[in-house]
């Protein structure tokens, strides 16, 4: 993992400081909210539906044990006893004060770790691949680069007041498990034709209110370049997006105005113009930086564990292996998921004692490690596979071992109307009845893969734009409705859902998952997933069966 | 219409209603209503001195009905902050 140096410790030290400072002078009243708002924002915190909450940067998701805790600690001392990690591989806290926000960050700052450009219109947290440096697919571990943007953009003063917030997500394998087409900026690692390995860069797309699929602008950068190119995309943006309508200040906004291929030329010329060695990245720097991510000291070990084939005899712990484990590039070992999820519970909270025992089996059993996903699950990512059958008790003990992940129940959902002031709708609520509907373990694996992703407004931090179900809250005179989408994909083969038809009462939602549900069970062939079936049958039988006898 | 005000308390965020000309209570049935504009007017006259004097923040009145004589929120919005999330009772205070 990285580790801070002393100008890392530093500027995370005095920003503590700083804010403490800035929150006295509110207290005072020497400063007015109008004077004080844009310097919480940019320490993520936010004056939410109920309280302050403070959004924390989970830098590309990785956490070691020793964070883990803290963020234990912050829950349980300054909290309710619990944190919500997000879409974007984030943690955030719902009940904090004001006036303990500055020891918050201060406990933050004492494991290497902050709320800086967790909100604000500036460069956000940089997110990656949760299954970094152990997936079979990949060409190189993203969060070496994601980690260097991370330097490069953390308060970079030409990007600290863009004309709206940016996205960037980072992947080094072919399989997208970063929703990278539908953030501002996706860097893919990829190799060119004599075998080296670059960059693939993607710009303009996201969610929202207007989302978008990005666009391949450069097919391959070198490695050496990626400062000054994304120096460059920035530059760009920064000098024409539009600051006179929020709604249209997203780079996805410019790109469309002016086309892909006018902005790549702008974009291109700026890069010509900022390539030199003041953004070079040097090898020496790259090697540095990389070391920080080496493979850890795995044991030789066979490929497959017999004391991890006897024990799946046993059917419960046989379901959880079958969707929570997944192959690890290294023998011997596997990558387990943490879901999130439990039947009826909220999707991406974790109670105080929780983050405290996977904290304690991370360092038993994972290395010091665990990771994040932009699904709202955690992820234990070297485990060997021997010690499996004693990890997944464990992990029952404490909660943790819904063996959900991929399936119908394991649902992304933002805090919607419970929690968040500029939701239109409850989220949560609808995710635990489609939960508590399809609870059945063999209904779920009867359905099998598929992504239902839920938002309470139209800024989509639910993502429900690429959820094979998009399910969006909508106020229709004060009442909750829900707009259901279908076909839409984070992945790879991204895609963006099609609106079903009219909006559903929230007491209709459940009923009309379950007729999409059996429209498709009906129409699959054998073996095919959700969003296959959807794209072979079109939306057509969806419609029928859901507004059809109207 | 008759309304309320309220606000978030400045130091710890949390969620108040104006009361009387200078008190606050986290309990909405203690809030004071105002069935009339001239009144609403007055109460968020009352509340901005609040905010002046840094005891709260984002003042604002929202429309009630009045049932056996309590204030009750007619907005979603505004009946999750009186009860709290509909998500996770056993995280409330």
């Amino acid at each position: 993992m990285y580790r801070y140096d002393a100008f890392d410790q530093t500027l995370v030290d005095e920003r503590v400081e700083q804010f403490r400072d800035q929150v006295a002078r509110r207290l005072s009243g020497a400063l007015s909210e109008d004077q004080f708002r844009p310097l919480r924002l940019l320490n993520g915190l936010y004056l939410q539906l109920h309280a302050y909450m403070l959004r924390v940067a989970i830098p590309y998701g990785t956490l070691s044990s020793r964070q883990l805790r803290t963020l234990a600690h912050i829950a349980r001392t300054f909290d309710r006893g619990y944190g919500h990690f997000t879409t974007r591989q984030n943690i955030q806290f719902n009940w904090v004060r004001l006036d303990q926000a500055a020891d918050i960050l201060a406990a933050l700052a004492s494991v290497e770790m902050h709320a800086i450009q967790t909100s604000g219109n500036t460069i956000r947290n940089v997110t990656a691949d949760h299954l970094a440096g152990v997936a079979a697919d990949e060409i190189e571990d993203p969060r070496i680069y994601a980690e260097i943007i991370r330097q490069w953009s953390t308060l970079h003063p030409e990007f600290s007041f863009l004309p709206r917030k940016f996205k960037i997500a980072v992947t080094g394998a072919a399989r997208d498990r970063t929703a990278l087409k539908v953030h501002d900026i996706g860097i893919q690692v990829v190799r060119d034709a004599a075998g080296e390995a670059g960059f693939s860069v993607l710009v303009g797309g996201g969610q929202g209110r207007t989302p978008m699929i990005g666009h391949v602008i450069r097919p391959f950068l070198p490695k050496a370049d990626l400062l000054a190119y994304l120096e460059a995309i920035l530059r760009v943006y920064n000098e024409f997006g539009r600051r006179d309508n929020l709604y249209k200040a997203r780079i996805k906004i410019l790109v469309q105005t002016l086309g892909p291929a006018a902005f790549t030329a702008m974009v291109e010329e700026q890069w010509q113009a900022l390539r030199g060695p003041a953004l070079a990245l040097p090898d020496e720097e790259l090697a540095r930086i990389a070391a920080h991510f080496a493979p850890p000291t795995y044991a030789r070990l066979p490929a497959a564990s017999a004391a991890l084939a006897a024990a799946r005899a046993e059917p419960v712990f046989e379901r959880w292996c079958r969707h929570n484990l997944l192959p690890h590039k290294q023998p011997g070992y596997a990558i387990a998921t943490i879901s999130l999820k439990p039947e009826g519970g909220v999707p991406g909270d974790a109670t105080a004692a929780q983050l405290e025992a996977l904290a304690d089996l991370a360092e038993r059993w994972s290395l010091d490690e665990v990771r994040v996903s932009h699904e709202q699950n955690l992820v234990l990512p070297h485990v060997r596979q021997d010690d499996v059958p004693a990890l997944w008790r464990e992990l029952r003990a404490h909660g943790l071992a819904t063996p959900n992940a991929g399936l119908i129940t394991d649902i992304i959902a933002c805090p919607g109307l419970d929690y968040c002031n500029l939701a239109n709708a409850r989220s949560i609520p609808i995710a635990q009845q489609i939960q508590r509907r399809f609870a059945n373990r063999e209904r779920q694996e009867e359905i099998g893969a598929i992504k239902i992703k839920i938002s309470g407004c139209i800024n989509a931090c639910g993502h429900h734009h690429v959820g094979h179900i998009g399910i969006l809250g909508v106020d229709k005179k004060g009442a909750e409705f829900y707009q259901i989408t279908l076909g839409g994909d984070g992945s790879e083969r991204a895609a963006l859902g099609e609106i079903t038809g009219r909006a559903f009462a929230a007491a209709e939602v459940v009923d009309a998952i379950d007729t999409i549900i059996d429209t498709y069970l009906g129409a699959r062939r054998h073996g095919e997933a959700f969003i296959d079936t959807y794209r072979r049958v079109g939306m057509v039988p969806f419609k029928e069966a859901l507004y059809g006898a109207h | 219409m008759t309304k309320v005000v309220t606000a978030n308390r400045l130091a710890d965020g949390a969620i108040v209603y104006l009361a009387g000309s200078d008190t606050w209570s986290t309990r909405l049935d203690e809030a004071a209503v105002a069935a009339d504009e001239a009144t609403a007017a007055a109460l968020l006259a009352a509340a901005e001195r609040a905010v002046a004097a840094c005891q709260v923040v984002a003042a604002y009145a929202f429309p009630v009905a009045v049932a056996d004589g309590r204030p009750v929120p007619i907005d979603q919005r505004e009946r999750v902050r009186a009860a709290g999330p509909s998500v996770a009772s056993d995280f409330r205070d």
